[in-house]
């Protein structure tokens, strides 16, 4: 089973490591970027795969040179064996039109068709939850989404999925697609290992990917290696490898046009508090009398 | 159904030194094999007093079969052994290294988390090449059984695995021993408890107090009057840079007296005795506590059934005579010979003769008679009837007593004696030779100390805070609160006290209809797991889930 997952870098939301602006605004510079939290999930489901399946997990995503590292990180946390960055000046500020048409050439121009294509649910900066759908739209395949669990007949070349209906998370349905397919993970994604077999084998790729991570890491290190390409499991490719129209791609291939941006107010930090001496009776009865209407339990 | 099961040659349920010796004698016997553990890392369930031996009779030893051990995965030495009989501030202490070197190629201090993780590479490693491997966070809960007999194990994380052997290397607690019907935990007067401290020590301090190098080390025991009586005694063992701490008492002894653990243990602590070794500034880094099976009663003759074999504590097997403290060498030898056994019976072509040769492997190779000394079971009938205890009392309180210790002592009888290997193992279970003996010597030949001990131990809402939990699902469940049934709970589970909130046990007053009911209420999150609640409350006990629960970063 050939499977590939598909990632983006993202600015590190989380406290500490997030800067704003005095207005609100992100400062990219001054914040990190990380492997998108949601594509996690879509990397576990690509290596429950593999580890019940056999075969291997492929990485790609779309962004700068710098993004070689999120590339790496997903390699050191889920076990990815091979990397594939899509990188050139011309694919820059694309919108999720134009990162679709350009991931999906991506995935044509792998060696092998892969069985399965995963993307995570929603990526933290634009929260649109566009790419991975219309990625699969270029390339018509079947698409399952909201996925919570999965399993795969070889033989019969389908794949079974739970996932959850859209608007309820309470109702879960059992689809089945042939494959290839496309799978879009959802956070509530849990991969089942219930055999010995299945947890051995996890922790020798645990162990094999994570040294393979390391040396990847090493190798981005290594300043005086220009050609970042020249490391066996990491590709590079940029427009002209993919054959791409540069008028189809980057900013020039957007439909998307972006009229303003609005920040978010933030939460007033100032509320009305009436403080009550739990000794005094009669402020006591007041906070009785507040509090009633709320108590009948509407 | 159980046809799709998936099946190992050999299934080795723990990964303490028994079960790491049972995995790497049948991986080196080409068999397959698959090591279940249910701590996050092995070691992380453990708590040991801290001291592995190598004896020089034992066929297996744990260097022997995992190079390279003492180097990497233990502490310190223990060259030299000592007991000290405390009476008030007075202390004798009787240099107890002859008897500690007997039968001894060496001797370690360890800590469980360090040793047993080391311990946990190399036998993955090992079993990996042979189709099967180490698991961590596996709790396997029971036996799985066809037609009644026993082919397997199952699991809360896995599918049920069967397997040609099964070796229950899980514990004081084990679950398999339990489910086989081998094992009972009913009896107080079977088992010890023991709780630990492990003290973090400044660079240097170790050498500068015990006036030792860096790679020598020392144990010390303690015995006598500085704990309310109750049947036991602590010790202190040096490890690289921290120092272990601890008591061990009877488990009958402790309930009768009401003690607390963990006030015993301070008592030991806040000895002036300690003073030199502990300084003033005190920094506990971990509070840990276990059962320890009492081998001359538990050790089961006959550790398995169908293809069940049990090892080390699961099956009793840690003798503790007096001051001889040994569990874990045993535990190793056990777990290769019923690993070679099984190896063998398979070469022979029947492989349901494996127990029976394990259980003779235990006999001839001399471990059966250190863990049930013969001469034991001879002299308690004598040595721990009533009569004769409340003589013995009376002898060594008296000034004949008293005189006949100094002449003891003059004449070299007392050194001797606790320094015999016969005397140690002939030692009865009563407070004669635990708590009155080593007091009158304290007394009558004991010198003053004068130190000042200032430190202050945690209390137990900060030893239990300083723990790390994956806290699960309640894992024990009280079958009867009553407090006449489960009311000695409170004060004997290391992690609970009268008066005390915040641990496992509190004892409860509750009114209704007017009538007072004393019942007692169990919250299993600060749980240490060592089983004690088991034995002294009526309890339904199992382990958490894999991965869940406390884990001990030192052990």
């Amino acid at each position: 089973m050939h499977t590939v997952v598909l990632t983006k870098g993202v600015p590190d939301f989380r406290e500490g490591q997030v800067s704003f602006d005095e207005d609100g605004h992100l400062e990219r510079g001054k914040t990190p970027t990380v492997m998108n939290p949601n594509d996690k999930h879509a990397l576990r489901a690509a290596l429950q795969t593999k580890v019940r399946h056999g075969g291997s997990v492929s990485l790609m995503s779309m962004g700068p040179p710098g993004y070689a590292e999120v590339l790496q990180e997903g390699m050191a946390d889920v076990y990815a064996d091979d990397l594939y960055l899509l990188s050139d000046r011309e694919m820059g500020a694309a919108d999720t039109w134009a990162t679709a048409m350009t991931l999906a050439t991506g995935l044509e121009n792998l060696d092998e068709e892969p069985d399965v294509v995963f993307a995570g649910f929603k990526t933290a900066d634009g929260e649109t939850g566009h790419t991975g759908p219309q990625t699969e739209w270029c390339m018509d395949w079947p698409l399952v989404t909201h996925v919570i669990a999965l399993d795969i007949d070889e033989e019969e070349r389908t794949l079974r999925a739970k996932r959850l209906v859209e608007g309820d998370v309470k109702e879960i349905e059992t689809v089945e697609a042939p494959l290839p397919c496309f799978v879009v993970a959802d956070p509530d994604f849990e991969p089942t290992y219930r055999t010995a077999e299945h947890r051995l084998r996890y922790k020798d790729l645990r162990e094999e990917t994570q040294a393979r991570a390391e040396e990847f890491g090493e190798y981005l290190d290594d300043e005086t290696e220009k050609e970042p390409t020249d490391w066996d499991h990491f590709e590079m490719w940029n427009h002209e490898a993919l054959n791409l129209d540069p008028d189809y791609i980057g900013l020039d291939g957007s439909p998307t046009i972006v009229a303003g941006v609005d920040p978010i107010p933030k939460a007033p930090s100032e509320r009305e508090a009436t403080m009550i001496d739990p000794s005094d009776e009669a402020g006591m009865e007041s906070v009785f009398e507040e509090v009633k209407p709320y108590a009948g339990g509407d | 159904m159980t046809d799709d099961y998936e099946h190992y040659e050999a299934v080795v349920v723990g990964a303490g030194p028994g079960g790491a010796a049972a995995a790497a004698t049948l991986a080196n016997n080409g068999v397959e094999t698959l090591v279940l553990e249910r701590g996050v890392e092995a070691g992380s369930k453990n708590v040991s007093g801290g001291l592995i031996y190598a004896e020089q009779s034992a066929p297996y030893t744990i260097d022997g079969l995992f190079p390279n051990f003492r180097e990497e995965a233990t502490e310190r030495p223990a060259d030299e052994y000592y007991l000290h009989n405390v009476a008030g501030n007075k202390v004798k202490t009787v240099d107890m290294t002859d008897l500690h070197h007997t039968d001894t190629e060496w001797c370690d201090s360890v800590l469980r988390r360090r040793m047993d993780g080391w311990l946990e590479d190399r036998v993955h490693e090992m079993t990996r090449e042979t189709g099967g491997g180490l698991l961590t966070e596996v709790r396997v809960n029971g036996l799985l059984r066809e037609g009644g007999e026993i082919v397997g194990v199952t699991c809360d994380e896995l599918d049920p695995i069967k397997a040609d052997v099964i070796v229950a290397a899980d514990g004081v607690n084990s679950e398999l021993a339990r489910d086989a019907g081998l094992m009972d935990w009913d009896e107080p007067d079977e088992w010890f408890q023991g709780v630990k401290a492990i003290v973090d020590m400044p660079e240097g301090a170790i050498e500068e107090r015990f006036d030792i190098r860096e790679d020598e080390g020392e144990a010390h025991l303690f015995s006598g009057d500085l704990f309310e009586g109750v049947r036991g005694g602590g010790l202190l063992y040096t490890n690289e840079d921290t120092l272990s701490i601890g008591t061990v008492f009877h488990l009958d002894s402790l309930v009768a007296e009401q003690a607390e653990p963990h006030e015993l243990l301070d008592a030991l602590l806040t000895h002036p005795l300690l003073a030199q070794w502990l300084g003033d500034d005190y920094e506990e880094i971990e509070y840990g506590a276990k059962l320890v099976p009492d081998s001359k009663k538990v050790a089961h003759p006959s550790p398995h059934e169908g293809r069940l074999m049990l090892v080390g504590d699961a099956a009793g097997q840690m003798q503790a005579q007096g001051p001889i403290i040994k569990g874990m060498n045993h535990a190793v030898t056990a777990g290769a010979l019923a690993a070679e056994a099984f190896a063998q019976a398979q070469a022979r072509g029947d492989e349901s003769t494996a127990g029976e040769l394990y259980e003779q492997k235990l006999r001839t190779e001399g471990v059966m008679d250190k863990l049930r000394p013969p001469q034991y079971e001879l002299a308690s009938v004598v040595g721990e009837n009533e009569r004769v205890t409340e003589l013995g009392e009376r002898v060594v309180n008296s000034p004949l007593g008293r005189a006949g210790l100094k002449v003891a002592e003059k004449t070299g009888v007392l050194e001797r004696g606790f320094n015999s290997p016969f005397v140690m193992s002939i030692m009865p279970d009563t407070k004669l030779p635990y708590v009155t003996i080593p007091t009158a010597l304290g007394e009558a030949l004991g010198d003053r100390v004068t130190d000042e001990n200032t430190i202050q131990p945690p209390d137990l809402a900060d030893r239990i805070g300083d723990l790390t939990y994956d806290v699960g699902d309640p894992h024990i469940e009280l079958v009867d609160n009553s407090f006449a049934a489960s009311g000695d709970a409170v004060s004997a589970c290391p992690v609970s006290a009268t008066d005390f909130g915040g641990g496992c046990y509190r004892d409860e007053k509750v009114k209704t209809n007017g009538s007072e009911e004393h019942l007692v209420s169990l919250d299993t999150q600060p749980c240490v797991e060592c089983g004690t609640c088991a034995i002294v409350a009526d309890t339904d006990w199992d382990h958490p889930a894999g991965g869940k629960g406390v884990e001990f970063k030192q052990g």
